[in-house]
């Protein structure tokens, strides 16, 4: 296990896999199945692919810990890197088609509509995990500030939540089930700090009245 | 001249789709007529439309394909995804129906589907079709005008709106539990609304009688208001005294009003519909008041705050 975790060739596999999503929609477009409305099915697409990978990345810190499996984490970049991928690609396609460039509709868009307000929260709160995911501005930052700063996925990814949400009609069950996986990964973090907390200082004891 | 040997034809090159992605149902249909002369209409399959006129109520736009009309659909009793109901509206069965027309009228009467078709002579009219999540396509429809059903139920001097009601049947209709709207679905006009010539009774499209997924066998078509004005499978029609209680609005009153007329300058409370995207088209357009019929329609609302009253 150890061995097939530490092969390069796994995360080339990986990475690989993180880009089916992306080439098929690419081979459905040449095969004309992007639906009536290709623009919109895309950005679903690539909005859903996004707060997927997001949950994907939240979800190696539990994996690991619960099959004691450290190198794991040698993944987590990469996958945290493709959810912003995906989020750039359904950003530019609003921008694109809905909106035409016309930055001054985009800024009324985002001013008016909640839920277009918490898309780009989401996007702008991820910009700055993307651009210290190296290794260099792990060193320059120091590990604890770094790890601080990427405590914002929980928010990236609570704001994809809330999108989605906010977007449909009458039909939540698709946003209310990732809310719940988010609910999930975030309860087995709360799980650890309170643990680890309950270690460096003793509970008071409880008195009865 | 090719001429295709009989080998080369397969059954379901010469059998209606609804058959055979039916089979079963069409089977039960069959030995249920077992000894009566005629067989039932092919099951969710579309038959060509003779007879039609044109009609002048058209705009020289060009035409959404049919493959996007009939694939691109808000049909939420066949779930709530929007190439879902081209899947799974093969349940309903458009024929036989009857449509029950009644309330503040003096005539009250109920139609099977022949009689309904012979109600008005049938026209087709090219309408624009804005749905309230801003996109839009060209129909080619085929119906009649809805005053022309009204006048002959003679609807009394108490009536001042019309309500209409869809088929809600579970057997038909299995995913209608999760639409997350209340079924059966509800929509009305206001009496004069009801009798404008552009309110259409649609049969068909294309030059076929309408899809399942379209709102076989008889629709409403209201061009200048949002889609789902637009009810599908009506089963009902009831003249009343009373503003109706329409689906959207029971859902949601904030977002959707009873009148929900195309208006680029009022906006969804969570979207803009100041633009639409026709579907074929990449980039969105403009979207227009009325959705282009304000010339023969905006009379209707003088004096009204569209605001208000969206």
């Amino acid at each position: 296990m150890k061995a097939l975790l530490f092969s390069p060739w796994t995360k080339r596999a990986l990475f690989a896999l993180c880009l089916v999503p992306a080439c098929l929609l690419i081979a459905r477009g040449f095969a004309g199945e992007l639906s009536a409305n290709p623009v919109e099915f895309i950005e679903h697409a690539t909005g859903d692919w996004a707060l997927r990978f997001l949950l994907i990345t939240l979800a190696v810190t539990p994996l690991r810990k619960i099959f004691e499996q450290p190198l794991l984490t040698r993944f987590r970049r990469m996958l945290g890197l493709f959810a912003f991928f995906y989020t750039c690609v359904h950003l530019l396609m609003y921008l694109t088609f809905d909106q035409s460039f016309d930055m001054k509709a985009v800024v009324a868009d985002v001013w008016k509509r909640p839920y277009i307000t918490v898309g780009m929260a989401g996007f702008l709160l991820m910009t700055p995990l993307a651009v210290t995911s190296t290794a260099a501005m792990v060193r320059r930052l120091g590990p604890r500030r770094w790890q601080l700063l990427h405590r914002l996925i929980y928010f990236c990814t609570l704001a994809g939540v809330i999108h989605y949400y906010w977007l449909v009609k009458s039909d939540v069950r698709e946003p209310l089930m990732y809310g719940g996986i988010l609910a999930l990964l975030m309860l087995y973090r709360v799980r650890l700090w309170v643990a680890k907390s309950g270690k460096s200082k003793p509970k008071p004891a409880v008195v009865s009245a | 001249m090719l001429i295709r040997k009989p080998a080369d034809l397969r059954y379901s090159d010469v059998t209606p789709r609804g058959v055979y992605y039916n089979r079963r149902r069409f089977l039960a249909a069959g030995s249920a007529v077992l000894g009566a002369w005629a067989l039932p209409s092919p099951l969710g399959a579309t038959m060509k439309i003779n007879n039609v006129v044109k009609s002048a109520y058209t705009v020289d736009e060009k035409l959404t394909p049919k493959a996007d009309i009939t694939s691109y659909n808000n049909y939420y009793e066949f779930g709530t995804g929007k190439d879902e109901p081209v899947r799974y509206a093969n349940t309903l069965r458009p024929s036989p129906w009857q449509v029950q027309v009644g309330g503040l009228v003096d005539k009250p009467k109920t139609f099977d589907l022949d009689a309904f078709m012979k109600i008005a002579p049938l026209e087709e009219r090219i309408y624009r079709h804005r749905c309230v999540e801003a996109w839009s396509i060209v129909v080619p429809w085929i119906g009649f005008p809805l005053a022309a059903l009204l006048k002959q139920v003679e609807p009394n001097s108490k009536a001042k709106f019309v309500a209409f009601q869809t088929l809600y049947d579970p057997k038909q209709m299995p995913l209608g539990n999760r639409a997350g709207i209340e079924l059966p679905y509800v929509e009305g006009l206001r009496l004069d609304e009801a009798m404008h010539p552009l309110t259409l009774m649609a049969v068909g499209l294309y030059g076929e009688t309408l899809p399942n997924q379209n709102g076989a066998p008889i629709r409403l078509v209201v061009p200048w208001k949002y889609g789902f004005k637009s009810i599908k499978s009506i089963v009902k029609i009831t003249l009343t005294d009373k503003m109706p209680p329409t689906t959207w609005n029971l859902t949601n009153a904030r977002e959707y009003g009873f009148y929900s007329n195309v208006n680029p300058a009022v906006d969804h409370p969570r979207w803009s519909q100041a633009t639409e995207r026709r579907l074929g088209e990449l980039f969105k357009r403009k979207t227009l008041p009325f959705n282009g019929y304000a010339d023969q329609v905006a009379s209707l609302y003088t004096g009204m705050d569209l605001r208000k009253n969206y």
